[in-house]
């Protein structure tokens, strides 16, 4: 199957979805493929790496927050578990 | 191997060899289209500054304009002025200074009106048009080169696909010993801890930090509640879950080397290197600042579609999705969309780098073709 999430940095913990991913659907990358453990939205970010509460999730190479609760590989990320970090 | 460019006399390497016919004011721009409409070959800049503005907008006016004269894409230049401004034609002069390159200047009132001075215009720009196309193409360094970075109506795809692209190429100019402009100050709030700690220098540092929070303080005087829409429930939707996503979306631009600089609106980087110039995002008004700052191309990604050019460095149109370069074919020129259906980043990139060779290399962009030459000067005082 072929890539449809995009890691935009080596450093980065999320992908990007390309394409509506299905639950139960593969979140392939260019390294990388694990199931979706629910539905990710078009251009929405999917956790590659389990992240713990209050650790970094970055996009960019960058902190572009903080984990409200813990997050398991395969699951969106979005404001409903990324906290803001604050400047 | 660089690109096939003009030389000119102080040292710089135009990609374009435009003879640029100028309003120091307003009152000028009839006639300036007049010169234009006798001269196709002429590019115009006609501009609503000149007169009845307080000193901070004058000295951006000034310093925008005289920016533009200078930019190596520019062989030549006619200014008109009407004769009673308060740009007038010899603050220009003084202003655009030495730089080996015709300035030719003419009154209104001194020439006795509109059809005479148009007359008078037509005849010294086509002397300028002759005397231009002398100069040939030659061999020219990358280092020669810089580059503008701008995005406007952008989509869920432009940080994923379109941005990133262009921050390949940001980062190879760089390498190359060139210039990158990275700017839109509206774009950078959020990212102040993110661009202090890539600062070259403590000093650049702090200035990027004050410039982003000052214009976060103008937005919110100006815009009120209005102004946290800079992350709107559209992008939300899309996927963004913050401000600072949403800013490093349009940040990786520029890559990732240091921040060398900071620069005003329209001021000349003078180094190599990336630097941020402190200029609004609205497209227009940053596309003349980034040109006044001597750059001479401009790479702009889109995913919604603009047309968005300038008389005087071409804009490279880049789509982050394939609909989209689809639908509006006739103003994108590169198809960023096609990293989000399969191809590399580094395919792209080369891709990208190669037609950026083209293009300085006098291949002319959509937004050329199409005559897409917008210019405005930004402005924050009132007018009298």
């Amino acid at each position: 199957m072929g890539r449809n999430a995009i890691v935009i940095h080596p450093l980065d913990n999320v992908a990007v979805a390309v394409a509506a991913i299905p639950r139960g659907g593969d979140v392939v990358t260019d390294d990388a493929s694990v199931p979706a453990l629910e539905e990710i939205p078009a251009s929405h970010k999917v956790a590659l790496a389990a992240i713990e509460p209050g650790g970094r999730v970055v996009r960019y190479g960058e902190t572009i927050g903080r984990a409200a609760v813990a997050i398991a590989p395969g699951q969106w990320v979005h404001t409903h578990n990324l906290l803001p970090e604050e400047d | 191997m660089g690109f096939l460019g003009y030389p000119r006399a102080d040292g710089s390497a135009g990609v374009r060899n435009h003879v640029a016919v100028v309003s120091t004011v307003v009152c000028a721009n009839g006639v300036v289209d007049a010169i234009a409409r006798a001269v196709p070959e002429v590019k115009t800049i006609t501009h609503t500054e000149g007169c009845g503005r307080g000193p901070a907008d004058v000295i951006v006016a000034v310093r925008t304009l005289a920016g533009v004269v200078r930019n190596p894409n520019v062989a030549a230049v006619l200014l008109v002025g009407l004769g009673c401004e308060f740009i007038t034609r010899e603050v220009l002069v003084s202003a655009i200074g030495a730089c080996g390159k015709p300035v030719e200047t003419i009154s209104i009132q001194e020439e006795g009106g509109s059809l005479k001075a148009a007359r008078r215009g037509a005849e010294i720009a086509r002397g300028l048009v002759a005397q231009a196309a002398a100069v040939a193409r030659q061999e020219c360094g990358w280092e020669k080169l810089t580059l503008g970075l701008k995005c406007g109506g952008s989509d869920a795809l432009s940080g994923v696909t379109a941005n990133p692209l262009v921050g390949v190429a940001a980062d190879w100019l760089v390498g190359q010993g060139g210039g990158v402009i990275l700017s839109e100050t509206t774009e950078l709030i959020g990212t102040e801890t993110v661009l202090a700690r890539r600062a070259a220098n403590p000093a650049t540092a702090q200035r990027l930090t004050a410039m982003i929070r000052d214009q976060h303080a103008r937005a919110k005087a100006a815009l009120g509640s209005l102004a946290e829409m800079v992350i709107s429930p559209g992008n939300m939707d899309g996927g963004l879950s913050n401000i600072r996503e949403k800013a490093l979306g349009g940040v990786v631009k520029g890559g990732s080397s240091p921040i060398c600089k900071v620069v005003d609106y329209a001021e000349p980087p003078r180094t190599a290197g990336l630097v941020v110039m402190d200029a609004p995002g609205s497209d227009i008004f940053c596309l003349t600042a980034m040109a006044a700052g001597g750059a001479q191309i401009i790479v702009f990604t889109t995913g919604r579609g603009t047309p968005a050019g300038s008389p005087i460095a071409p804009v490279v149109k880049i789509a982050s999705n394939s609909r989209l370069f689809a639908q509006m074919k006739d103003d994108m020129d590169v198809n960023a969309g096609r990293i989000a259906d399969g191809a590399t980043l580094a395919d792209a990139g080369r891709e990208l780098i190669d037609f950026v060779q083209r293009v300085a290399s006098g291949e002319p962009t959509k937004a050329e073709r199409n005559r897409n030459d917008l210019f405005a000067i930004h402005t924050t005082g009132p007018s009298f």
